[in-house]
């Protein structure tokens, strides 16, 4: 039953990182409560991150939310991926839909059993969602609690954070050099547009560069 | 409604959406190759331009300041593949201690 004990053990560990999720998003200025929701109905780090990283740098909401859908469209990948090797619907569909996250999609298709890969995405999923709510929350709480979040470096955690995300990625040459294109696109519009656009405005750097190559 | 309210609420709906129409749609809507490598390259983009925009602007400047230090400690800890908790923790420190020598 090792797919039981990977699940859990990769569903701790990344479910703690939500304690920086946590902190971040109050840092950035949302609630406890929006923090929590956000955990809850979100469920995608990476685009919880990004909406949290918009509105704190001063962006609109619909800045915001265009950033975070952007970085959640590779969940519909996944759920593509999942849905002949789950076989479900009506609610158990829409369970799933919710449970499907990089981690859950990970495990599943490392297993070369189908019902390993069925019980991986299943124990993950869960697992990383009961993990990263409670985390969210004791993370939210405890930013909550320090007041200035300068003073304990909180403000650095969240391009941390996704450095953190982006770095597995950066692994060939194009890789790095459209991460590099991106810094300098942003940085260029930060004192010309209005925020938040700076950041959306380099998914127009992975469509040409996608597009053609 | 707060922005924040609004970001709450629009992006948990799309995330779903997105999550529950791979669940439903025909396989071969989204498996073209020009879509697969869009997807893969749109995450690099927008993470990357997450990091530059959080750590080095203040509304609409351009500010180097104790964040970087952050950064810095975070980068190092991904040299040494270290874990992610670490990454973070210690971008928070290395951050706090330039902040307190006013940097």
């Amino acid at each position: 039953m090792s797919v039981k004990r990977d699940s859990f053990s990769l569903s701790f560990a990344v479910g703690a990182y939500g304690t920086a999720f946590g902190a971040a998003s109050v840092t950035a200025h949302f609630t406890v409560l929006q923090s929590c929701l956000l955990s809850l109905l979100t469920f995608s780090g990476a685009s919880q991150f990004a909406v949290i990283g918009v509105l704190g740098a001063g962006g609109s909401a619909i800045s915001g939310i265009a950033t975070a859908t952007l970085l959640g469209s590779r969940n519909a990948l996944y759920g593509l991926r999942m849905a002949p090797i789950l076989k479900v619907r009506g609610l158990k569909r829409i369970v799933a839909a919710q449970v499907t996250i990089d981690e859950s999609t990970a495990i599943a298709t490392a297993q070369k059993d189908e019902a390993d890969q069925v019980t991986g995405f299943w124990h993950t999923g869960f697992g990383v969602f009961v993990f990263w709510n409670i985390f969210t929350l004791l993370g939210a709480l405890g930013a909550k609690a320090i007041g200035n979040p300068s003073a304990w470096g909180l403000d650095a955690a969240v391009p941390a954070a996704f450095i953190g995300l982006v770095w597995p990625r950066l692994n060939d040459r194009k890789s790095r050099l459209i991460a590099g294109a991106a810094v300098l696109l942003s940085l260029a519009l930060v004192p010309i547009a209005p925020a938040g656009v700076p950041i959306i405005t380099t998914a127009l750097l992975a469509i040409i560069v996608g597009w053609r190559v | 409604m707060t922005p924040q309210w609004i970001a709450v609420i629009g992006t948990s709906l799309l995330a779903f959406t997105l999550k529950y129409l791979g669940h439903s749609v025909p396989a071969s809507w989204l498996s073209h190759p020009r879509i697969q490598r869009i997807n893969t390259l749109i995450p690099i983009v927008l993470l990357t331009a997450l990091v530059a925009v959080n750590s080095v602007t203040v509304k609409t400047k351009i500010i180097f300041d104790h964040r970087l230090a952050g950064l810095a400690v975070a980068v190092t800890a991904l040299l040494f593949k270290l874990p992610f908790p670490v990454i973070v923790a210690g971008a928070a420190i290395g951050s706090a201690i330039a902040y307190h020598f006013k940097y």
